[in-house]
């Protein structure tokens, strides 16, 4: 962008308010239904919907009962005969009381149909961790939904990303998870242009390198953009952001790969059975015997959230964590 | 003497026409799988075949219904072609869901039927959504939830009749209450005493009736699809009824009291209905032996339609995942 250093930066937080905005204004089809979503009710607990119900009416922004089999139920029924429901699902933990209707039902009624009908839903949903929120409030719950044939899962890491990944959810035909990290909501990032799309399954290399490839989404990549900074010119890193998750970026990544070598895979939700794995596992099949090391997967750890500050620092991978796994793939 | 309520003799035959013909469905349904030339998991609406014939009887093409895997019946109610029907149950590509679906996700928006569910209580969120989008267009359609007695205990349920309240939403929640949950009677498995009370804790009419008899089934659908229709919101009806078979085909249904079921069966409404046409000369017994006979003659050609339409090839395995072709 050519006037980028007179534009104004914007949080994560109002590239998504402006991204349903700009899609509310364009398409007069598109509803948005959730908790708290609508400005008697502050437009959610953060406010990432506010000043949409004002804008476009009640009827367009609806707060609902805290019922989220009623919620994607309801914004599912509407997308079968016409409407556009962006639901918001307050937290990602909140999901596991609609899977459900987001598994059996949303990701399954095209198949199932035979193409007679369609459910063009978009479910926005915020998560992780770094608030001392616990056990049932920060999981990143990507894999399962991944792992679902039928929906389409993404996780931006800054604004511009946030408002074209939201713009393409939206206008996409089928259901798409939204992943929003509730702690970058107020990171700052150029903006985006108005209408601005970020097509679905296309990843970002946020700076090129040759000696390892390191794969990443949602805060991970900030926290990754941290550890190279701090490896310097000792290592030349390829970060790539993987943006969509399902259907996740083959070709870039085993591009990078094929050049490298070396692959640190680095995700908020735990290791075991994370996408990881299912990362890994195609870089080994489609590129054996070409790596140098093999791919290498930073994870949470592999029990609950924990409250307690110490514990919850030590959950999560961070910048220094990174570095230092990416540090132990280059030695030989 | 009908009541004022009663259906006129044309709906009344109208009614006993669907009726005929999910009885017809269902008895040719069994035939063909104990004879082995279809495989497919079955589970019998017989007994209960008024329900919809009458909630139908007052819908519209263009209203929706979601149902559930037990909702053949209801399909036919609401104008399921035979030929889809069978096509699809037994795999084939001429099925309503190209094969994709078959016998528990039968769907056919042209006559507003936009899901069946093999999971129980999720019929109602999804007919919630239809509604609302008709709601939001402002037009007059309403939305019909089937379910049975089972699906009340669901949170889904509460779910749903709530937010409907709320948002005032012109869908009727259809209880088929058959006195059994899979294998476990109603009174095992449901703390009140009567489905319909519940309504009361979602501030909406609800209304037991007689789901066996024509008369009384009519004149609560009438009125709550009025009701939803002028903008009224939404209504609870609890149709009781009996299901003359195990939950699946197979089930030797041991679970269920040998003399209720006997009992049922003896009063079975079909047979009952048809006299009443019968009474009021709402139809000769020509003409329904008629209606009967076409039954079957429509029947013998859906079968051979459907055994004579070719199987789904493996190339459409992964088509209508996403809208896009799958890589």
């Amino acid at each position: 962008m050519t006037t980028e250093t007179e534009v104004k930066p914007v949080m994560i937080l109002q590239a998504i308010n402006t991204a349903l905005a700009d899609a509310m204004a364009d398409d007069d089809r598109i509803v948005v239904l959730g908790e708290d979503v609508a400005d008697p009710e502050e437009g959610g607990v953060v406010g990432v919907t506010r000043g949409l119900s004002t804008r476009f009416g009640d009827s367009r922004v609806r707060s609902t009962p805290i019922s989220e089999q009623a919620i994607v139920g309801a914004a599912i029924g509407a997308s079968l005969v016409g409407w556009k429901p962006v639901a918001e699902i307050m937290l990602m933990n909140f999901t596991t009381v609609a899977m459900d209707m987001i598994i059996n039902h949303a990701a399954k009624l095209r198949f199932m149909s035979g193409g007679q009908t369609h459910v063009p839903i978009t479910i926005r949903t915020m998560t992780g961790t770094g608030f001392s929120s616990g056990g049932q409030h920060c999981d990143y719950l990507e894999a399962w939904f991944a792992h679902t044939a039928g929906i389409k899962v993404v996780a931006p890491s800054n604004p511009q990303d946030a408002y074209g990944l939201l713009r393409s959810c939206i206008d996409d035909p089928d259901p798409c998870i939204f992943i929003e990290n509730l702690p970058s909501y107020w990171q700052s990032g150029a903006p985006a242009e108005t209408g601005h799309r970020v097509p679905l399954g296309q990843a970002r290399i946020v700076q090129p390198g040759s000696d390892v490839t390191v794969v990443t989404y949602s805060r991970m990549v900030n926290e990754a953009i941290g550890a190279v900074a701090s490896l310097g010119d000792s290592v030349s890193v390829e970060l790539i952001d993987l943006r969509t998750i399902a259907p996740w970026d083959r070709q870039t990544v085993l591009e990078s790969a094929s050049k490298t070598g070396r692959v640190l895979i680095v995700h908020e939700a735990v290791t075991p059975f994370g996408v990881g794995a299912e990362i890994a596992a195609t870089l080994h099949h489609e590129l054996f015997g070409q790596l140098k090391k093999p791919v290498e997967r930073l994870g949470g750890a592999f029990c609950p959230v924990p409250f307690s500050k110490p514990l919850e620092d030590a959950f999560a991978p961070n910048a220094e964590r990174i570095a230092a796994a990416i540090t132990a793939l280059m030695k030989d | 003497m009908p009541s004022p309520h009663a259906p006129g003799n044309d709906v009344l035959l109208d009614i006993y026409r669907r009726v005929a013909l999910m009885k017809g469905n269902d008895e040719r349904s069994r035939k063909v799988i104990m004879t082995g030339r279809l495989v497919m998991p079955y589970y019998s609406y017989r007994g209960q075949e008024i329900i919809p014939a009458a909630m139908s009887a007052n819908l519209r093409d263009d209203d929706y219904i979601c149902t559930i895997y037990r909702g053949i019946h209801d399909m036919l109610a609401k104008g399921m072609p035979l030929n889809d029907l069978w096509a699809e149950i037994a795999g084939r590509v001429d099925g309503t869901c190209k094969g994709k679906g078959g016998p528990m996700h039968l769907t056919y928006p042209k006559k507003g039927i936009m899901v069946t569910t093999g999971i129980v209580g999720s019929s109602m969120p999804i007919a919630n959504g239809l509604a609302w989008g008709a709601q939001m267009d402002g037009s007059d359609r309403v939305s019909v939830a089937y379910f049975g007695d089972g699906a009340s205990n669901i949170g889904a349920f509460h779910e749903s009749l709530n937010l409907a309240s709320v948002w005032k939403l012109p869908v009727i929640f259809v209880c088929q209450n058959n006195l059994y949950g899979e294998h476990t009677t109603y009174e095992k498995a449901t703390a009140s005493k009567r489905i319909a009370d519940r309504a009361v804790a979602y501030d909406m009419p609800g209304v037991r009736v007689n789901g066996n008899d024509a008369d009384e089934m009519y004149a609560a659908a009438k009125e709550a699809v009025e009701r939803a229709r002028s903008g009224g919101g939404p209504t609870l009806i609890e149709a009781m009824t009996f299901r003359f078979h195990g939950h699946v085909f197979g089930d030797a249904d041991g679970y269920m009291d040998k003399a209720q079921k006997a009992a049922a069966i003896e009063n079975d409404p079909v047979p009952r209905l048809r006299q009443l046409v019968l009474d009021r000369g709402a139809a000769t017994e020509a003409e329904l032996l008629a209606i009967e006979a076409d039954v079957e003659t429509a029947l013998d050609s859906a079968v051979e339609f459907a055994l004579a339409s070719p199987f789904p090839t493996v190339d459409d395995l992964k088509s209508d995942v996403f809208a896009e072709a799958a890589a």
